[in-house]
């Protein structure tokens, strides 16, 4: 593609600011909300049904109240504030995945080379975060951020939809199969416990990794954009 | 210590006062309007992208769980209910009544001489667990025909023997799910009269919704236009007295 720089180079385009903070409230009031939810039966099974706790293959601890929304146990108002952020939740994450495939975004950024996979290459990364070097030289992202924005646009965040979706009774006579390929309903509902840990694990990383790098100007940038800087690739 | 405010206060404070925030937002004319209509948009999505009449998955005898786990109420400690327990239940009586042509009062032998269905279906509780078992029963819309259903009748509500701390249980379906064929008066588990703990003489089964549409110890069918002037209006004792939803097919 020509550089098309009619309008001035932003670092962070409008929709990935927009979907950001949109995505981090959804997050945030869905993850709280869950777990409310979980604290109704705080055990995880495999397969099709599981009621028993000495079957259970994680006894879940009870979230206490500061940690949940509503901030006492209550399941059906927890129930109503997760099933209307899922709404926005994922109506967004389509429209990013959309905008990240129109826009050259996802395969410009976060694409990974064949050559970025060499152990040597993933060791230098590795040494390099560790000595919070944080200079990619050349592309936007570095391999490690790559793959972590990666399995989480890819995978957990589409995941959490996924698995929602197939442990809703209602839903199931429209995707059969969609419970079938993940084992069950409760081991969707396993996974869909296990994917929400994961996104608060690359909440905890990203924003020690802002923190680290500058959060000021991180934070000032994810709102206006930001400039390009000198070395940033178009 | 002393004094200074910690980091964990001012996590747990800033925590607070966005919890208060939700909770606000909840008890608003808006905010419960919003909460309500996400229920209502998941009614529609499910609808329009499953047939209406599209079934719930139905499992192999080898999927059965090893027992079906009683919840809520598992006995009712009325002498009249444990005087049906041990006569076991030659005279309980299922009435069809409200917006029909013919109310009808069935005994139990009148509903075992229906054309029978035989399913085996997962529950899934509101809680989040779930138990397979084998259900048998007429089909709702056998009874529903046999009564005939008047025009303008919108709301099957289904009247319980057993009672909560705020009254009897509840419940109903619109009649899309009333007419679905997998919506049964079972009076049979895994092949053998229904257990007390599930619901004994007769449960409803309504596959594509939770636990809690199923009801238990069921007394009456009651055909409804609006669902106002059922308990408090909202369709069920968990929506009236906790706030439930009334679409419990997510």
């Amino acid at each position: 593609m020509a550089s098309k720089a009619a309008k001035p180079a932003k670092r962070h385009g409008l929709m990935t600011r927009f979907w950001h903070w949109l995505n981090l409230l959804c997050l945030v009031i869905l993850f709280m909300s869950g777990l409310n939810i979980s604290n109704a039966h705080r055990y995880l099974y495999w397969g099709n049904y599981g009621f028993d706790p000495a079957e259970a293959w994680l006894a879940v601890p009870r979230f206490p109240g500061w940690a949940t929304i509503p901030d006492y146990y209550s399941l059906a108002a927890a129930r109503d504030w997760h099933i209307l952020m899922a709404w926005p939740f994922a109506v967004g994450l389509l429209a990013m995945w959309i905008a990240m495939l129109v826009s050259g975004h996802f395969w410009r950024d976060l694409r990974t080379s064949p050559s970025e996979w060499k152990p040597k290459a993933i060791w230098h990364d590795i040494r390099q975060h560790l000595k919070l070097n944080f200079d990619h030289g050349g592309s936007k992202y570095n391999f490690l951020q790559k793959v972590a924005y990666g399995v989480v646009l890819g995978i957990f965040l589409p995941g959490m939809i996924f698995t929602g979706l197939a442990i809703s009774p209602g839903f199931e006579p429209a995707a059969p199969w969609l419970v079938d390929i993940l084992g069950g309903r409760q081991s969707a509902r396993s996974i869909h416990f296990i994917f929400s840990w994961g996104i608060f694990a690359f909440f905890v990383v990203h924003v020690v990794l802002v923190l680290l790098a500058g959060p000021i100007g991180q934070i000032r940038d994810m709102i206006t954009g930001g400039k390009l800087e000198e070395g940033d690739a178009q | 210590m002393n004094g200074t405010i910690g980091r964990r206060g001012v996590l747990a404070g800033a925590s607070m006062l966005f919890l208060g925030a939700c909770s606000k937002v909840a008890d608003s004319t808006v905010g419960s309007h919003l909460l309500g209509a996400a229920e209502t948009w998941h009614k529609k999505v499910h609808r329009s992208l499953a047939d209406r009449m599209a079934l719930a998955r139905e499992y192999e005898k080898d999927d059965i769980s090893p027992t079906f786990k009683g919840n809520g109420t598992v006995n009712i400690n009325t002498p009249e209910y444990q005087a049906a327990t041990q006569n076991r239940f030659a005279d309980w009586r299922l009435e069809v009544r409200g917006m029909v042509d013919t109310p009808m009062s069935l005994s139990m032998d009148n509903i075992r001489a229906l054309p029978q269905r035989t399913q085996i279906t997962r529950h899934d509780c509101v809680e989040g667990w779930s138990a397979i078992g084998e259900w048998t029963g007429p089909q709702l819309s056998t009874l529903l025909e046999a009564a005939g259903v008047q025009e303008g009748a919108n709301f099957v509500v289904f009247r319980c023997a057993d009672r909560f701390s705020q009254g009897p249980y509840y419940e109903s379906v619109d009649m899309i799910d009333a007419m679905h064929p997998q919506t049964i008066v079972a009076h049979m588990l895994n092949g053998e009269a229904l257990p007390v703990k599930n619901g004994a003489p007769l449960r409803m089964r309504v596959e594509r919704q939770l636990g809690y549409k199923h009801p238990k110890y069921l007394t009456a069918i009651e055909l409804v236009a609006s669902l106002d002037d059922i308990g408090e209006g909202q369709g069920g004792y968990w929506e009236d007295h906790h706030g439930y939803q009334w679409y419990a097919g997510i």
